[in-house]
């Protein structure tokens, strides 16, 4: 098989969670950004944390249908991890010229803008989910996360009946949604 | 229509779960009623958000599972042991106030480099500096002598090109027992075809990676005949060498293989080159491109030069260089099995028995 070939298949492998697919990606990648974390003032739990978000920025990128890489999936990773990495370096002012491994990079400011605004989606909501309180917060995840039934809910909960539990997780939602509103309007 | 009846008829619109009949009446509520319309409009959002937010804190709780999954396997590992050693920890750690030092060091250099330089208008090149191959004319009678005898010998076996000789010679060590051997790129350097040869068995060579800044080439075995050895009887050394410790070589200055031992002299090279290390050994033409090991057998580095005008002042090659090398050939996916041992099998053996270990690792390096 070709190389670009055995990329491909891994990437859409990662866009099912396949385990095979999504473990390769990651084990041969990984040694890579943390070396160049270790080598840019970072810790391991630093290399792992930007690692993961390059992953899931490749995971995100790999679901769409209309996506195919353009480079190697070492070379993306790669890339996106090094911005993530001085970005947060500058952020804390410990910003130095980078110390550069002999790794080729793309550009990847769209990918970047776009993770940083899903990154301020999900922290928006995850404030807003934190704050709501129980039970509220295990209801709705049961539901819109975990995608449980009602009928389950119900008993996992002990309401007598799926209604009343639907019923109170309309009035939670409804909380979870001021809340969200709320910073939304503040943050805009 | 109250919240919590919108919310529910919103969801139900959303998933797809109406009936024909429900939808319609819907869609029509909302064409009269802007306000709800625009409260429909919201709640899509606002769900949607709410399915993304918990896709990616699956998504998130997944990688993380992955993590822990493939430190447990071995697959990944949270130490840098493979990628650099202390030095280079030290390194970063120290290299603003390093690099303070340097710049102050390098000012004052020049300003003595200056100073010399008007003392002694006889500026150091690189005259001074003998690389350790040996070019066959400079080849003595004796050896010549050898070497038509050894020709006689393996007149039927040997393969080098027919009616030619050796433009230069040198040594070469394995970093990998499937054939890869680390030699000076000066040595191989022009060299259309390489033979190495090893207890008088030649093999056919062939280049596959040179770094003529550092001095260093890696080769492969590309013949038949070469039996692959499992594992290496020394690794390659990460940590710094001090000054003063023991230092020892093999390498082919005639057609037999020799052994010198000497010291490290200083931890950088000809003109305060960071990037090799000065040794006061015996070594000559030939020994280029041999092991520099330590007293356990591990390789510091790789002999290169010589100071023409100095008895026993020997350059060599760091090993992180042969390190790097070995890295970037790794990229290309024909060598990405190369791999440098880093188990040493003969640390607790003594010297005659490390040399008989080592030797079959060491071989002359011919270029025609």
């Amino acid at each position: 098989m070709r190389a670009e070939d055995t990329e491909k298949v891994l990437l859409e492998g990662l866009a099912r969670n396949d385990h095979r697919a999504s473990s390769t990606i990651y084990k041969e990648n990984y040694g890579l950004i943390q070396a160049f974390i270790l080598q840019n003032n970072g810790t391991y739990d630093d290399a792992k944390d930007v690692f993961q978000e390059a992953m899931l920025v490749l995971y995100e990128k790999s679901k769409n249908p209309n996506f195919f890489l353009t480079c190697q999936i070492k070379t993306f990773v790669y890339s996106v991890s090094r911005r993530i990495w001085l970005k947060r370096l500058q952020q804390n002012h410990r910003y130095a010229a980078p110390n550069e491994l002999l790794e080729e990079t793309v550009a990847v400011d769209d990918e970047i803008e776009e993770k940083e605004q899903l990154d301020r989606d999900f922290l928006l909501m995850d404030t807003a989910m934190k704050s709501i309180g129980e039970p509220c917060r295990s209801l709705l995840e049961a539901y819109y996360i975990q995608k449980k039934h009602m009928v389950d809910i119900a008993a996992d909960f002990g309401y007598t009946n799926a209604d009343n539990a639907k019923n109170q997780k309309y009035k939670c939602l409804m909380r979870l949604k001021k809340l969200f509103f709320a910073q939304y309007k503040q943050n805009e | 229509m109250d919240d919590i009846m919108m919310m529910d008829a919103v969801e139900r619109y959303v998933n797809g779960t109406m009936t024909a009949g429900e939808r319609a009446v819907f869609e029509d509520m909302r064409r009269q009623n802007t306000e709800l319309d625009q409260l429909v409009v919201e709640h899509q959002m606002f769900l949607h958000q709410l399915d993304d937010y918990g896709k990616m804190r699956q998504a998130k709780h997944w990688l993380h599972g992955l993590h822990q999954s493939l430190l447990d396997s071995g697959d990944i590992t949270e130490s840098e042991a493979a990628t650099k050693g202390v030095v280079r920890q030290l390194w970063v750690k120290h290299r603003r106030t390093i690099a303070v030092a340097a710049s102050i060091a390098g000012i004052t250099a020049i300003t003595i480099s200056g100073a010399l330089q008007v003392l002694s208008p006889k500026a150091v090149d690189t005259n001074y500096l003998q690389t350790l191959s040996r070019k066959v004319n400079e080849l003595d009678a004796k050896s010549k002598a050898t070497d038509k005898k050894v020709a006689n010998i393996i007149a039927n076996t040997t393969k080098s090109p027919e009616g030619s000789r050796p433009l230069s010679a040198g040594s070469g060590f394995l970093v990998d027992g499937d054939g890869y051997l680390i030699t000076n790129s000066h040595v191989v350097a022009g060299a259309t075809t390489l033979v190495v040869v090893n207890k008088g068995v030649e093999y056919l060579a062939k280049t596959v990676y040179t770094d003529t800044q550092n001095d260093l080439a890696i080769l492969l075995i590309n013949d038949k005949d070469w039996k692959k050895i499992p594992t290496l009887p020394y690794g390659l050394r990460k940590t710094a060498v001090d000054l003063g410790e023991e230092v020892f070589t093999l390498g082919y200055p005639r057609n037999e293989v020799v052994y010198n031992r000497g010291y490290m002299s200083a931890s950088s090279g000809f003109n305060d080159d960071t990037l090799s290390i000065q040794i006061a050994i015996s070594a000559n033409p030939g020994n280029s491109g041999g092991p520099l090991l330590d007293k356990n057998g591990d390789v510091i580095g790789v002999l290169s030069t010589r100071d023409r005008q100095a008895n026993e002042v020997v350059f060599g090659t760091k090993s992180i260089n042969i390190s790097r090398a070995v890295q970037e050939l790794k990229k290309d996916t024909a060598h990405k099995s190369l791999a440098i041992g880093s188990i040493n099998k003969v640390k607790y053996v003594d010297r005659v028995q490390q040399i008989k270990r080592i030797q079959d690792c060491v071989f002359m390096v011919k270029g025609y």
